[in-house]
């Protein structure tokens, strides 16, 4: 198929495909036999054989209505696809080496269920998925990601051997799907914070020593921060106590393109901001980002850290980041 | 929703495919060695061991001594690996092993190709009735595997009528290319040694016993139907092969008849015609069962100097053949030489007392010597008997002068000796008599247990003539059939015993569905589809017409199938479909409903827009928010279904 390119495209097209939800008709099915559907077609050949050369009447029959399976089985594998509707969903960012899952609505109108789905990108994990009867199910389908930016997956291939293994029909379809992913993050420890409004470094002791009291814990601190002395001390108390530092609530964090160590290469050394930007949001601190030619206020929050790991995973890939 | 490797095969489907290699295997261990049927179950039952503790699955190399060993036992067992029943054995082998490497899904599969494959071999040994049931509830289980395997969990009653359902859509095509797919004429190629074992019927000689051991089958030797009505009982002699040759022990076909330059024999019919049809079951021999004597043969038959009717090729199948005959005739008046030399040899020096009472009648004219017999027979003490005495060397004068018991091959053995002896040209013909007629389907079944043994003397002016010997004994053999002339207390064929009538009207129906599933389905050969098809409509059938209405139909069911499994239209909700055509017409005017808008916000818009259709609209919208959210009723969904017809017609709309 490769060697044809006009012909793969006429046939399976290259277009993205732009209406929602899609339902799927028979221009967009294919339908080819299988290794085992040849394998079948072998047998039934063989058999047939010796039916004649035998004499078989009922050899014929049974023949004869395996035949008849297997064109149904065709029918059948391929209304399992046939009238499907599908609406893609967004995205949610991931880390380099993390699976993207990008969501697809599968809707199913039909009176009858549909099982044995199998949907993947090419070369990615494949997710079966059954669809009760006029029912629906979104999959989130999942795509490597190895590179930092946008994600496109490419097109997903929606196949079918249901109901016997004879066939497999399969349709392809091509959201504009994107997908960000950052940086991997890189563990290491964070650089010093500043205080407020000022620009200037504090060399020495981190941020992370200015112990300021303790606080029952949220579940989205870290473990590393609770208080065992203290929760040892406590024999009443069920909830544990994290110690709170005074860097998160006053001091100015900036994370800083500058600061990261300049032998490595860009990669590794947004790896290490994405690392700190990890660190700074689990410790609840206020922190900055500062990368050549693009500045990020400081501020706190899950909103924050998606638009700084984001700034990381678009820089220099000739993309804006979205407006977050 | 689930992430799998497509490869590896659900375990909890695994008792699916034992349960497959089973169905398709178990009815073989009727005719398998029995240590094969021992491997196969405890092969089984050791993968399902397996299956039930999570055990890992035999090493290969383990496997692969099995089969060798296993394959060698098969070669030693039929001496060869090439015949049919070392075949079936080698799959059933493979059926009981493959599911201990199974992992995959493709083993699987392998696994259910198998029993596609152990399917049609079970039809070497069987086709009838319950066989064929069989079939579908085996083709039901394997597709059920399949969908199993390609569909994931589900209810078992699921997987099974699905399973049905893909099986009963599959049935217009086995119909269409049963009756359309060009039949070939078999063997493609020679067949194996062991093809046709185990055909049993008349052989082509005769010994003492030969018949009685037959006469003890039930089976169906041939079923004949009439055209018109049906001869008389005693007139219903089937003639199989003629034996003229006798050693003094065994009658048999002499190879003068053979020998013979191929003159068809000169019959010359006295009275009425009996034109009817013959299914003869597969006897492995040429001769096809007649009634004496035949005027009138199926194409492709010929009859032989001595009367009988001979196909070309040994009768492999059962098959059909039409023939006409006539009970009473002439036969053969000017007989050649040779035959009527045949008829009068006799080993020399062997039962000398027959001998001397047959050169006492030698002065007679030849009918009375064979009417002296007879009445010998009659009137002396002669018994009619399944189980006689076993005869020495002079077999003839002990049977005579000594035992006097005996059936139809001993009777007419002897009543043929002593014709030849006293130099009257004579014959035994081999064959059956009688018949039951079944009333359920009207056709004359002819059994095992009719099977015959009478004479034939030449007689000079009036040709081949029939003597009976048998009748002078036992009248009611002829009259009534076998039952009515045993003795009590003799062994019956089993089937023929059955005395109680709701047993005999039930054997009636189960024979004459046999009998409508031999010709619809077993018998159903070129010939007789060339038959089937010129009835409908296709005169002269040949591959390429067929091949064509093949094709057609078959697009015509696939085109059904299809339109059966569309996916079938939502039921809309008549207050939907009514409020839908409403907002159509209202588009259509100039208004369209976004599909974001609720009714009443649709009204509302309707409203501002278009003031004459404000009213209108704000009923039909209360009316459908009423009949969709609320508790509307009938009266609303016809207020709603009218507004539709209340709105101002589309070429005011600009006034």
């Amino acid at each position: 198929m490769r060697r044809l390119p006009s012909l793969h495209q006429w046939l399976f097209g290259r277009q993205r495909d732009e209406q929602w939800p899609l339902v799927l008709g028979q221009r967009r099915i294919f339908i080819v036999p299988t290794a085992a559907g040849m394998l079948f077609a072998l047998v039934l050949l063989v058999m047939l054989i010796g039916a004649i050369n035998y004499d078989l009447s009922l050899g014929h029959a049974l023949i004869f209505l395996l035949a008849g399976l297997g064109l149904v089985a065709m029918v059948h594998s391929f209304h399992n696809l046939f009238g499907l509707r599908l609406t893609p969903g967004r995205a949610d960012a991931t880390f380099v080496g993390d699976l993207a899952r990008f969501p697809l609505l599968l809707e199913n109108p039909r009176r009858q269920q549909r099982r044995a789905l199998e949907l993947s990108f090419s070369a990615q994990p494949m997710v079966a998925v059954d669809l009760p009867a006029e029912g629906s199910v979104t999959v989130a389908l999942p795509c490597l990601a190895q590179r930092r930016g946008r994600l496109d997956p490419g097109r997903v291939t929606l196949a079918t051997r249901y109901p016997l293994g004879l066939f497999r029909a399969w349709s392809y379809i091509h959201p504009s799907w994107s997908c960000i992913v950052y940086p991997k993050p890189l563990q290491t420890p964070l650089p010093p914070a500043s205080p407020a409004n000022t620009a200037d470094h504090r060399q020495g002791d981190s941020g992370q020593e200015d112990f300021a009291g303790l606080r029952p814990r949220q579940l989205s601190d870290p473990t590393r921060h609770i208080a065992w002395k203290a929760v040892a001390r406590r024999s009443d108390e069920q909830a544990l106590l994290v110690k709170q530092f005074a860097g998160g609530a006053s001091d100015e964090l900036w994370l800083d393109w500058s600061l990261t160590p300049p032998d490595r290469d860009s990669e590794e050394r947004l790896s290490i901001l994405a690392g700190w930007i990890m660190l700074a949001d689990e410790g609840q601190a206020c922190y900055g980002l500062r990368l050549p030619g693009q500045q990020i206020a400081p501020a706190t929050g899950s909103a924050q850290r998606a638009s700084c790991l984001q700034a990381l995973a678009l820089y220099e890939t000739g993309e804006t980041r979205d407006a977050a | 929703m689930r992430l799998r490797p497509p490869q590896t095969i659900d375990q909890a489907a695994v008792p699916w495919l034992l349960a497959v290699a089973l169905a398709t295997a178990s009815p073989h261990a009727e005719h398998l060695p029995p240590w094969l049927s021992l491997l196969f179950g405890a092969a089984l039952l050791w993968r399902l061991w397996l299956w039930w503790q999570r055990r890992p699955l035999p090493p290969r190399w383990c496997l692969a001594l099995l089969v060798l060993g296993a394959l060698a036992a098969i070669a030693w067992q039929y001496r060869s690996l090439l015949g049919r029943d070392s075949g079936v054995a080698m799959l059933a082998l493979f059926m009981a092993l493959k599911p201990l490497e199974m992992k995959t899904r493709r083993d699987a599969l392998v696994v259910v190709m198998l029993g596609f494959f152990l399917l049609l071999t079970h039809y070497f040994y069987s086709q009838s009735i319950p066989t064929g049931l069989w079939l579908l509830a085996s083709c039901t289980l394997l597709t059920a595997a399949l969908i199993r395997l390609h569909g994931g969990a589900q209810p078992l009653a699921a997987i099974v009528r699905q399973a049905g359902l893909l099986l009963l859509q599959a049935t217009p095509f086995m119909l269409i290319l049963y009756l359309l797919f060009p039949r070939v004429s078999g063997p493609l190629w020679g067949l194996p040694q062991d093809a046709h074992a185990g055909r049993s019927g008349l052989s082509s000689e005769m010994a003492p016993g030969s018949i009685s051991s037959l006469i003890l089958s039930g089976a169906i030797a041939f079923r004949s139907h009439f055209a018109g009505e049906t001869p008389e009982k005693a007139d219903l002699y089937w003639r199989g092969p003629v034996l003229d040759a006798y050693d003094g022990l065994t009658w048999r076909v002499s190879a003068l008849a053979a020998a013979l330059p191929r003159k068809a024999p000169v019959v010359e019919s006295r009275g009425a015609q009996y034109s009817y049809t013959s299914i003869i079951e597969a006897h492995n021999q040429r001769w096809l069962l007649a009634l004496d004597v035949a005027t009138s043969l199926p194409a492709g038959a010929m009859q032989a100097p001595t009367l009988e009717v001979l196909a070309r090729e040994p009768l492999r199948a059962r098959s059909r053949f039409s023939f006409a005959s006539s009970v009473d005739y002439h036969a053969n008046r000017a007989e050649s030489a040779a035959i009527l030399q045949q008829s009068l040899s006799l080993p020399a020096a062997i039962n000398p007392r027959a001998r001397a009472l047959a050169d006492r009648w030698k002065s007679r004219p030849p009918a009375r010597i064979a009417d002296a017999v007879l009445s010998m027979f009659r009137n002396e003490d002669f018994h009619y008997t399944l189980r006689p005495p076993l005869l020495g060397a002079d077999a003839v004068d002990e049977f005579l002068f000594g035992t006097r018991r005996g059936f139809c091959e001993h009777y007419a053995s002897a009543f043929v000796f002593l014709l030849r002896a006293a130099g009257v040209p004579a014959r035994v013909v081999a064959g059956y008599q009688g018949g039951e007629v079944n009333p359920v389907d009207g056709y004359l079944i002819v059994r095992q247990s009719d099977a015959h043994a009478w004479a034939e003397v030449w007689l000079a002016g009036e040709g081949w003539v029939r003597y009976d010997p048998t009748a002078a004994v036992a009248p009611s053999r002829i009259e009534q059939g076998i039952v009515a002339a045993l003795p009590e207390g003799e062994p019956l064929p089993g089937i023929v015993g059955l005395d109680a009538d709701w047993l005999r009207q039930l054997r009636y129906r189960w024979e004459a569905a046999n009998n409508t599933w031999n010709q619809w389905v077993l018998g159903y050969n070129p010939q007789r589809q060339r038959e089937i098809l010129s009835r409908f409509g296709m005169p002269n059938p040949d591959w390429q017409s067929m091949s064509t209405a093949l094709a057609a139909l078959c697009g015509v069911a696939l085109l059904l199938v299809t339109v059966w499994t569309l996916p079938r239209r939502r039921r809309v909700d008549p207050a939907q479909r009514a409020w839908q055509r409403y907002c159509v017409a209202l588009a259509r005017r100039g208004v369209t409903r976004a599909a974001w808008e609720g009714p009443l916000a649709f009204a509302n818009r309707v409203a501002v827009e278009r003031p004459q259709l404000a009213a209108l609209t704000s009923e039909a919208a209360r009316c459908y928010a009423a009949l969709r959210y609320g508790r509307g009723d009938s009266e609303q969904l016809l207020v709603l279904q009218e507004c539709v017809h209340r709105l101002p017609a589309r070429w005011r709309k600009s006034a």
